[in-house]
């Protein structure tokens, strides 16, 4: 069913010298300890990692609650946030999918992407075959996925020393584990520019509209480092 | 556990599945050598770097306490030793954390 020689060899991915597990251990112990003071019991800290798996749509639930938003306000704020991972889908799945595979497999691993394990997946799709990328694929969502559940229980046990000051050093690891993986990626004109531009115009989207400027900003950089870089490619 | 939680909990993981979904069942019609692929590319690659820009320049949380110029040099820092170190993950990481602090508390 899954080939388990793919599959380790992307679970592989949380060791060595590209290891995501720090990055995202720190942001999940920042959000195990979020949860506990937002009231949650460990389970139900644990099911909200391990059903939803993306960073900021879990922010901003917490956020969302802490105001007492309605459901359907909490259900608009988090699929705004999240809806990134449209594109990220979009860009990745193509070049997983394979004649000789299961369309479940392609369903079930979409709950996987998120930033570290895409732009795991991207750094190193081009050293396996087509046919078996997408289980090395799970292979990189398991593990990204199992540091994240595990953090988030350790951030709920240790929430009560966990200081301003550590937590303040825990917030920064992940931005800067998720700068150094893009400019990693740089490697082509339309990546570079998409990245460059994305950097300068979200933030300046941000005076428009704070909750649109990621999508508005990424969307306009995108489109712009895509005509730039065809033209160049003829 | 309560099930006011709960429905939030099963609300927000829809609302992040929804465009994971959607994005599979575009991706069954692009080819990776199209056009359209490169442009969704783009738009990853960019929408992420907007992403993470915003969480450093504007962030929300416990990084908002941090001063713009510590939250620079950090920055500015990290990427000279991802550098320095070969392109090597863990280093800049774990010294992001460590200089943030740091400079947070004697600055």
């Amino acid at each position: 069913m899954i080939d388990s020689k793919y599959f380790f060899e992307g679970f592989k991915s949380i060791k060595g010298v590209g290891s995501p597990a720090i990055a995202l251990g720190a942001s999940f112990v920042a959000i195990g300890a979020l949860l506990k003071n937002l009231g949650f019991s460990i389970q139900e800290s644990v099911f909200s990692t391990f059903l939803t798996y993306a960073l900021p749509g879990s922010l901003v639930m917490a956020e969302s609650m802490l105001i007492g938003a309605s459901l359907i306000n909490i259900f608009l704020a988090v699929w705004l946030v999240n809806a990134r991972l449209y594109p990220m889908t979009v860009a990745l799945m193509p070049l997983l999918i394979h004649e000789n595979q299961p369309r479940w497999k392609y369903y079930l691993s979409c709950h996987f992407i998120a930033v570290s394990s895409w732009l795991i997946m991207k750094d190193n799709y081009e050293n396996i075959e087509k046919e078996n990328r997408i289980d090395f694929w799970i292979g990189i969502g398991t593990a990204t996925w199992t540091v994240a559940i595990f953090s988030t229980v350790v951030g709920y046990v240790i929430s009560d020393f966990l200081n301003k000051d550590i937590l303040v050093g825990l917030a920064i690891v992940n931005p800067i584990y998720f700068i150094c993986m893009m400019i990693g990626a740089m490697k082509t004109i339309q990546i570079s520019l998409s990245v460059v531009l994305g950097t300068i115009l979200g933030p300046v989207f941000y005076f428009l509209s704070p909750e649109w400027c990621i999508l508005f900003g990424g969307f306009i950089a995108g489109t712009i480092a895509f005509l730039i870089g065809e033209k160049n490619v003829k | 556990m309560s099930n006011n939680i709960l429905i939030v909990i099963v609300v927000t993981s829809l609302a992040t599945y929804l465009s994971r979904f959607l994005g599979v069942v575009s991706a069954e019609k692009i080819k990776e050598t199209s056009k359209i692929f490169r442009w969704f590319n783009c738009l990853a690659y960019s929408t992420l770097a907007a992403l993470i820009a915003r969480i450093v320049i504007f962030p929300s949380g416990t990084l908002s306490e941090v001063d713009y110029l510590i939250r620079f040099i950090v920055v500015i820092l990290s990427i000279a030793i991802f550098f320095l170190t070969k392109k090597n993950l863990v280093y800049p990481t774990l010294f992001s954390a460590m200089i943030l602090s740091i400079l947070n508390i004697y600055l």
